[in-house]
């Protein structure tokens, strides 16, 4: 006897196994991770920094759906990439934007941004960054926060009708006058994220337990964000500035050195503002702009600690954490050539 | 730390526990037998009978065409119908001789033998290898003896026996180790003596207590070391498994005697023992039927030319069957005819009802085809490069050299099915040498 199979059966190549991974759960982790930092968001906004993100969130699905409709693709919304992109392009946005700002820069990281170059995997700049300077160079006015709220107990509150003070933000202040920083701030404030900023980037926390995540997940690799963090964190301190007298200030001075501990903090300082972790371990790491190779990544993001640090030693930004991804996206076929693996039984080459 | 490769590999659910522990039984030949003539790596073997023969089991009906091609033999006794062109499940149309089964099981002349292998020469061993039809049983079926007999300019130093088995579900090799260690190690040691090599090495994952602890029992005081493997997929490739027991990377293009080194399954450890020590040619092989959609998974011993939709049928089939396949999930290919005949280089029978769902999306540049790439290759960019038909990259690329071991196309989370676009370009190469050596035959004339 012999068995006849039934005509549904399917003929396709195998492997006839896979792994468990595919893009839309890659993308839903990346989701998830960033809910702590939505979370803090709106406890140290209020209600309003929230409303900024779904905003964005749904103005990018939108977005998403009606240009693989003009496209004639299929529509991939649910694979959670535009999520993504909206939820991270709302957080690097001071939390009192007006809503349709956030609604045109997520059009613009999706269509222009992303689908221009062809869609999920094509894109050579990462589409909330890219979003994002499009507001700062369309809507300058919009991203500036002449007031800051005093941050205490205002979960409830709305930001934009607060009775605000002005309260510089720590990037600004390790710019002009470094040495008062902790005269305004505590490490301890910088890390738990009690500071003004954009809704998504202050707590170092939240933001740290999300990349945990996605870390045990292996979705993203430590190498990335550890080589940016620590490349910002030793140039801001070794880069040598003009003092106030005009002389060239430095690390090989004794006097530099006179408080090491000052020394220490005020490189964890750095580390801890201005959206340096939420770029190191969320936009630096998007998969499809950043290096394909372990290795690669890790100097892909050495490269974007060594602009940082020049934006924030010697530019006119405080921030610098946005253009210099965006900077280091545009080299990253250059570094995927350089760190090609050796193929197997091939002698490495000289 | 256990020993494995070093570069890439995964790890796939290994689902072995429903046959790991299940006895080979013998399954009876069938009615009817249908045995290709390539059933092997290189040329067809030319059917030396005809339609209305008697044979008889283990006589020869397919006598090797050249040195790359190998001997088919009978594996039933009974009389030939007729022969035809049918699909092996490799996919390859041969000559298939087809017999009806008479069911005395009368042997074929002086087989079974009882011959002193010590007593021969490695020339004599080679021959009587081939003279047995053996080949390798752990997928690829490359000719036995063509590995028995290494260049002269290459010295051996050491013959490896692969009984990784890393494929998910499959636990033939497993059994045959449990079961007939002794005629395996006979065989490893018939293998050294025909290449002259000192050492002798058997790799076996260490999901194996039960393999190991017999095949160390077997090998006891035998200068043969039994080395316990990590768990990774794919060990059982032949450069992996060199690089893993002695360190040494085969390169690109060559062979495992480029490296003093000669890789052979346990499986066909067993075949030479059989085909040396016995006269006994390759004629039955041990199969794992298994899968979520096979009612009763077993081990097998299954005459080669049986259907495999008999064997199926022995075992129970849930309808609900999404997919057949001979072989294991990760290299094996999905078969639809219930009539395509068990082969020499078959070792398993799945069934299966859960199967990846087939829809892919664009690469998202994760990296992980990369990491998994046992070879160091760059699946993402080959399949670009062979997407866009842009040749001039395969080469360094290393298309040719892909294993096809499936990795990247596993952990793709795109779904790319990666290792599919490398079949395709290299089989559009040999299309194109084809028709380039017709075109210049054709400018002869
Ligand atoms: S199939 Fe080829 S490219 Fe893919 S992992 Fe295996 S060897 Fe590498
Ligand atoms: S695994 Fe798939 S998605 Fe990831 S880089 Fe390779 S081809 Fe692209």
């Amino acid at each position: 006897m012999i068995q006849q199979f039934p005509k549904t059966l399917i003929v396709g190549p195998g492997p006839h196994i896979s792994g468990a991974d595919s893009t839309s759960s890659i993308m839903w982790s990346v989701v998830i991770a960033l809910v702590p930092a939505f979370i803090f968001s709106m406890a140290n906004f209020g209600w309003y920094a929230g409303a900024v993100t779904i905003t964005a969130v749904v103005s990018a699905v939108a977005t998403e759906w009606a240009i693989q409709r003009m496209r004639k693709v299929s529509v991939t919304i649910t694979d959670g990439s535009a999520a993504v992109t909206g939820l991270l392009l709302a957080f690097t946005l001071p939390p009192g934007v007006p809503l349709y700002v956030a609604a045109l820069g997520s059009v613009f990281s999706i269509a222009v941004a992303k689908h221009a170059f062809g869609g999920l995997g094509m894109n050579i700049w990462n589409p909330a960054l890219a979003g994002r300077a499009f507001i700062s160079a369309a809507y300058s006015s919009a991203l500036f926060m002449p007031k800051w709220p005093v941050l205490s107990s205002i979960f409830s509150g709305d930001i934009r009708t607060l009775d605000a003070v002005t309260m510089a933000t720590p990037c600004a202040i390790l710019q002009s006058d470094p040495a008062a920083i902790f005269q305004h701030y505590r490490l301890w404030d910088l890390f738990i994220g009690r500071i003004p900023g954009s809704i998504g980037e202050t707590s170092a926390l939240a933001l740290l337990i999300g990349a945990a995540f996605l870390m045990v997940r292996k979705i993203i690799d430590w190498r990335l964000p550890v080589a940016y963090i620590l490349t910002v964190a030793l140039l801001v301190i070794l880069f040598p500035v003009r003092a106030a007298d005009g002389t060239i200030a430095g690390f090989w001075q004794a006097s530099f050195w006179a408080d090491p501990v000052f020394v220490l903090e005020r490189s964890l300082a750095h580390a801890l503002s201005g959206g340096l972790v939420m770029g190191a371990f969320f936009m630096a790491t998007d998969m499809v702009t950043s290096p394909i190779t372990k290795k690669g990544q890790a100097m892909f993001g050495a490269g974007c600690g060594v602009l940082v640090a020049v934006i924030r030693v010697y530019g006119g930004y405080p921030e610098g954490v946005c253009y210099s991804i965006l900077l280091m996206n545009t080299v990253v076929w250059a570094i995927d050539n350089m760190t090609k693996p050796k193929f197997f039984g091939e002698r490495a080459h000289a | 730390m256990r020993r494995t490769f070093k570069k890439g590999g995964v790890h796939p659910p290994d689902m072995k526990e429903r046959t790991r522990d299940v006895p080979i039984a013998e399954f009876p030949a069938p009615a009817l037998v249908m045995i290709p003539m390539a059933q092997h790596f290189g040329s067809p073997a030319l059917p030396v009978v005809g339609a209305g023969d008697k044979v008889a089991k283990g006589q020869l009906i397919g006598k090797a065409d050249g040195r790359m091609s190998a001997n088919v033999h009978s594996s039933v006794s009974g009389k030939v119908l007729r022969l035809e062109e049918k699909f092996t499940p490799q996919g390859r149309a041969c000559k298939t001789v087809v017999i009806e089964n008479d069911n005395s099981g009368i042997w074929a002349d002086e087989i079974p033998c009882g011959r002193d292998w010590r007593a021969m020469s490695p020339k004599e061993i080679v021959e009587a290898v081939a003279a047995g039809g053996v080949v390798g049983m752990g997928g690829a079926a490359f000719p036995a003896h063509v590995k028995l007999e290494p260049p002269h300019e290459k010295p051996i130093d050491t013959a490896i026996l692969n009984g990784v088995e890393c494929e998910p579900y499959l636990t033939i090799d497993h059994r045959l180790m449990v079961e007939r260690a002794a005629e395996i190690i006979t065989g490893l040691r018939i293998i050294a003596k025909a290449v002259a090599a000192k050492e002798m090495v058997v790799g076996i994952e260490s999901n194996k207590p039960e393999a190991l602890k017999a095949m160390n029992a077997a090998a006891a005081g035998g200068g043969i070391r039994v080395e316990a493997l990590d768990v990774k997929y794919p060990q059982g490739g032949e450069k992996q498994l060199i690089a893993a027991l002695t360190g040494r990377e085969v390169p690109p293009g060559k062979l495992p005697f480029d490296v003093g080194c000669v890789v052979h399954n346990v499986g066909t450890a067993w075949a030479i023992f059989n085909a040396v020590a016995k006269c006994v040619p390759l004629i039955e092989r041990p199969l794992t039927i298994s899968g979520d959609a096979i009612e009763r998974p077993a081990n097998l011993m299954v005459p080669i030319g049986t259907p495999v939709g008999a064997v199926i049928e022995h075992c129970g089939l849930d309808q609900k069957v999404k997919k057949i396949l001979s072989g294991g999930p990760m290299m094996g290919m999905a078969i639809a005819d219930p009539t395509i005949p068990v082969v020499k280089g078959m070792s398993g029978i799945l069934a299966l009802k859960k199967v990846p769902h087939d829809i892919s999306g664009p690469c998202i540049r994760c990296g992980r085809c990369i990491e998994v790439c046992p070879l160091g290759g760059i699946a993402s960019e080959m399949a670009r490069a062979i997407e866009a038909g842009a040749i001039v990259d395969y080469e360094h690329l290393h298309v040719f050299d892909c294993m096809e071991c499936g990795s990247c196309s596993f952990v793709c989370p795109a779904g790319r099915n990666l290792v599919q676009y490398v079949r395709q370009a290299k089989e559009e190469a040999s299309y194109r040498r084809e028709l380039h050596r017709k075109q210049q035959a054709k400018k002869q004339i």
